[in-house]
């Protein structure tokens, strides 16, 4: 067995201190500037899911009876609806990240993946308060809470990867080919379509079922539906037999991690040149 | 100063690609493709082959004209820029100083500027909060930190960045002209925490135009034009082939500059200065090729690095010149004060049509001089001070 020395600890600490100090500044000035100006500020990342919340619950519980299979249909929904919000977020605002930082780059060397983790980090500071309103109308709501609820953070960290590794590659594409932005757009536009946010899986053919699951994203938002809100959702495993064939959105994640990785840290290089 | 090695520079090239047509899109990514037409850039050798050492605790000074390759040196030096070819090694922390207040906001307070700034420094929250009292002190903005950046003047905004600036703790130092902005008192601040950090055996890496500088402050220099090193050397041998560098290229075979345009109605034919202890003496002979009617003459001085100094011309004197016959020449004699410092000069006459604008001929760098007053003042102007000191 390897034991780790005490300067082996320190060193890592000291390689990563610039970056974590970095990191936490970024993150604060973030959220600093987002509300500024604004008379509620903080309480706006609170108002808008509660605010969305009431939305769905008249249109959707009230008039249109498309969930009418799924018990607690508008929490469904809403749940949906903030794991999505929190993806365009990080996805779409990292596209110009870079860019953006484009003034601070040219004049000092840092981490440059720091700009785009800090983004995601800020995402998931809003997704937490979210997932606190959520929290709160399942227990007005009277749901019934199990076990399985507490595996709840291996999705969230699922999450975050597969849109952080979005974001970095995004980030770096759009440095070199600002058409990202627009293609970016229309993607997301499509995408928010097949992925079940606003209908229940179950509403679709078996085979239009079959192929939306195979997007992390739908895979992420029934899971989570399935442990927080109703067993009854649709996961992976009631479209799929194969054990191989559920493993593919964590499979697509991962083969984006290494792409994702690998595309930053060789343009990083040459970000000053080029932004 | 000891013999360990700062920073070593070995062979490095740098070289920009400058697209004809930036082809930042997709769409020009593919046509690009497809129609094969020649390569869509040009290639532009900012620095080639570069080789130097720096040692520990020395202040070293890169010099050249603008577009030498100075400012890519510096960034490559702070890893901002990847070199094509080559390596830099650095031992010992490395702060680039290329620009006062860097990643400053203006819409967030001096206080969350301060934590930001140093946040980019690698200063933690923690350390930030030790040094803010001094920070604020030094820069002497104590009742401004909770105001927005944008309300701050730009000397306030200067004095805040400089004073996060040197809390830097750091080995090496990049030093990229902070001397050029701000005021008299800002300068003072600057050069006085030059002073430090030769005490305290910092190396530090300074690009300027400012030969008094190199002079006063640094141990070696280096001097770099048309992308390469042309020398390294003393501050003295490097200061003297500056100013040369200046002199060369507009000069020809007789000495004059072929910097020079105008209709040439009328030109300057001849200019010759006097140069006596306390008085100089411009002479300068104008030649009509055609007719001119009510010319304007005159002329400008500048100092070898191309600062104006002064300058003047009959309009401003209020004296009318008559008109100019074809085939005749006027003789005009300027008497002034020598109050120029010691240093080299250049002389640019002019002559103008009546209206004060259309250029007959202006002739830049027509004659130099050089004053030597056996004093040497940093500044441009030395007008013979006195001074009573009387006991109260």
């Amino acid at each position: 067995m390897k034991v780790i020395e005490l300067s082996e600890v320190k060193d890592l600490k000291n390689r990563y201190r610039y970056s974590t100090i970095l990191l936490k500044q970024l993150v604060k000035t973030d959220f600093k500037l987002r509300y500024q100006g604004s008379f509620l500020g903080y309480v706006w990342t609170l108002l808008r899911p509660l605010a969305l919340f009431a939305i769905l619950y008249v249109v959707f519980g009230k008039f249109l009876k498309i969930g009418d299979s799924v018990p607690h249909f508008p929490i469904y929904l809403l749940l949906g609806i903030v794991v999505w919000n929190y993806f365009a977020e990080v996805t779409s605002g990292s596209v110009a990240a870079i860019v953006g930082k484009g003034e601070l780059i040219r004049k000092i060397n840092f981490p440059k993946y720091v700009i785009v983790l800090a983004g995601s980090f800020s995402a998931l500071i809003n997704l937490c308060i979210n997932f606190v309103v959520v929290g709160l109308f399942l227990y007005i709501n009277d749901v019934d809470i199990r076990t399985i609820a507490t595996t709840l953070p291996i999705f969230i960290v699922e999450l975050f990867i597969f849109s952080l590794a979005l974001a970095f590659f995004l980030s770096a594409a759009y440095v070199r080919f600002r058409d990202i932005n627009y293609i970016w757009e229309v993607i997301m536009q499509a995408a928010f379509y097949i992925t079940p946010i606003l209908y229940p899986l179950s509403l679709l053919p078996e085979n239009a079922a079959k192929i939306i699951m195979l997007n992390p994203m739908a895979q992420i938002i029934q899971d989570m539906r399935y442990v927080l809100v109703t067993d009854k959702t649709l996961t992976m495993s009631g479209v799929y037999n194969s054990h191989y064939i559920r493993a593919v959105p964590v499979g697509v994640t991962i083969l984006l991690v290494v792409i994702a990785a690998v595309y930053f840290k060789k343009r990083s290089r040459y970000f000053a040149e080029d932004v | 100063m000891s013999d360990e090695i700062a920073i070593r520079v070995n062979n490095v090239s740098k070289n920009f690609r400058l697209p004809h047509e930036k082809s930042s899109t997709l769409k020009g990514v593919f046509t690009s493709l497809v129609s094969k037409k020649r390569k869509g850039y040009e290639t532009q050798h900012a620095l080639k082959n570069i080789s130097f050492e720096v040692k520990t605790g020395e202040f070293f000074g890169i010099v050249g004209r603008n577009g030498s390759g100075k400012s890519t040196l510096l960034k490559i030096l702070a890893n901002i820029y990847q070199p094509n070819k080559g390596t830099v090694e650095v031992r010992g922390k490395l702060v680039p100083f290329i620009e006062l207040g860097v990643g400053f906001n203006p819409e967030l307070s001096g206080r969350e500027n301060v934590f930001l700034n140093g946040a980019l420094l690698g200063f933690s929250r923690k350390e930030m909060q030790a040094m803010y009292k001094d920070i604020v002190e030094f820069a002497e903005l104590e009742r401004f930190m909770d105001q927005k950046l944008k309300n701050y003047s730009s000397g306030m905004q200067v004095r805040l960045a400089f004073s996060l600036a040197i809390r830097a703790n750091t080995d090496i130092l990049l030093v990229d002209e902070v001397l050029a902005v701000g005021d008299a008192d800002f300068q003072r601040k600057c050069f006085e925490y030059f002073k430090t950090l030769k005490r305290n055996n910092k190396t530090v890496v300074f690009v300027t135009h400012d030969m008094d500088a190199i002079r006063e402050y640094c141990d070696r220099a280096l001097m770099i034009e048309g992308s390469k090193i042309v020398k390294i050397g003393s501050p003295d041998s490097i200061a003297q082939s500056y100013h040369k560098l200046f002199a060369t290229p507009t000069t020809n075979k007789e000495g004059a500059s072929q910097d020079r345009w105008g209709d040439k109605l009328a030109y300057t034919s001849d200019m010759s200065i006097q140069l006596e202890s306390n008085t100089i003496t411009v002479t300068q002979k104008v030649m009509a090729n055609q007719s001119l009617s009510g010319p304007v003459i005159g002329f400008r001085i500048r100092d070898a690095a191309g600062k104006e100094v002064t300058g003047t011309n009959t309009a401003i004197e209020n004296t009318k010149i008559h008109d100019l016959r074809q085939g005749k020449s006027i003789t005009l004699e300027w008497r002034f004060a020598n109050i120029l410092a010691d240093g080299q000069y250049l002389i640019d006459p002019a002559v103008l049509h009546q209206d004060g604008i259309t250029v007959s001929d202006w002739w830049n760098d027509s004659k130099r001089f050089t004053v030597k007053k056996n004093r040497h003042l940093p500044y441009t102007l030395d007008p013979g001070f006195t001074l009573r000191v009387s006991n109260d």
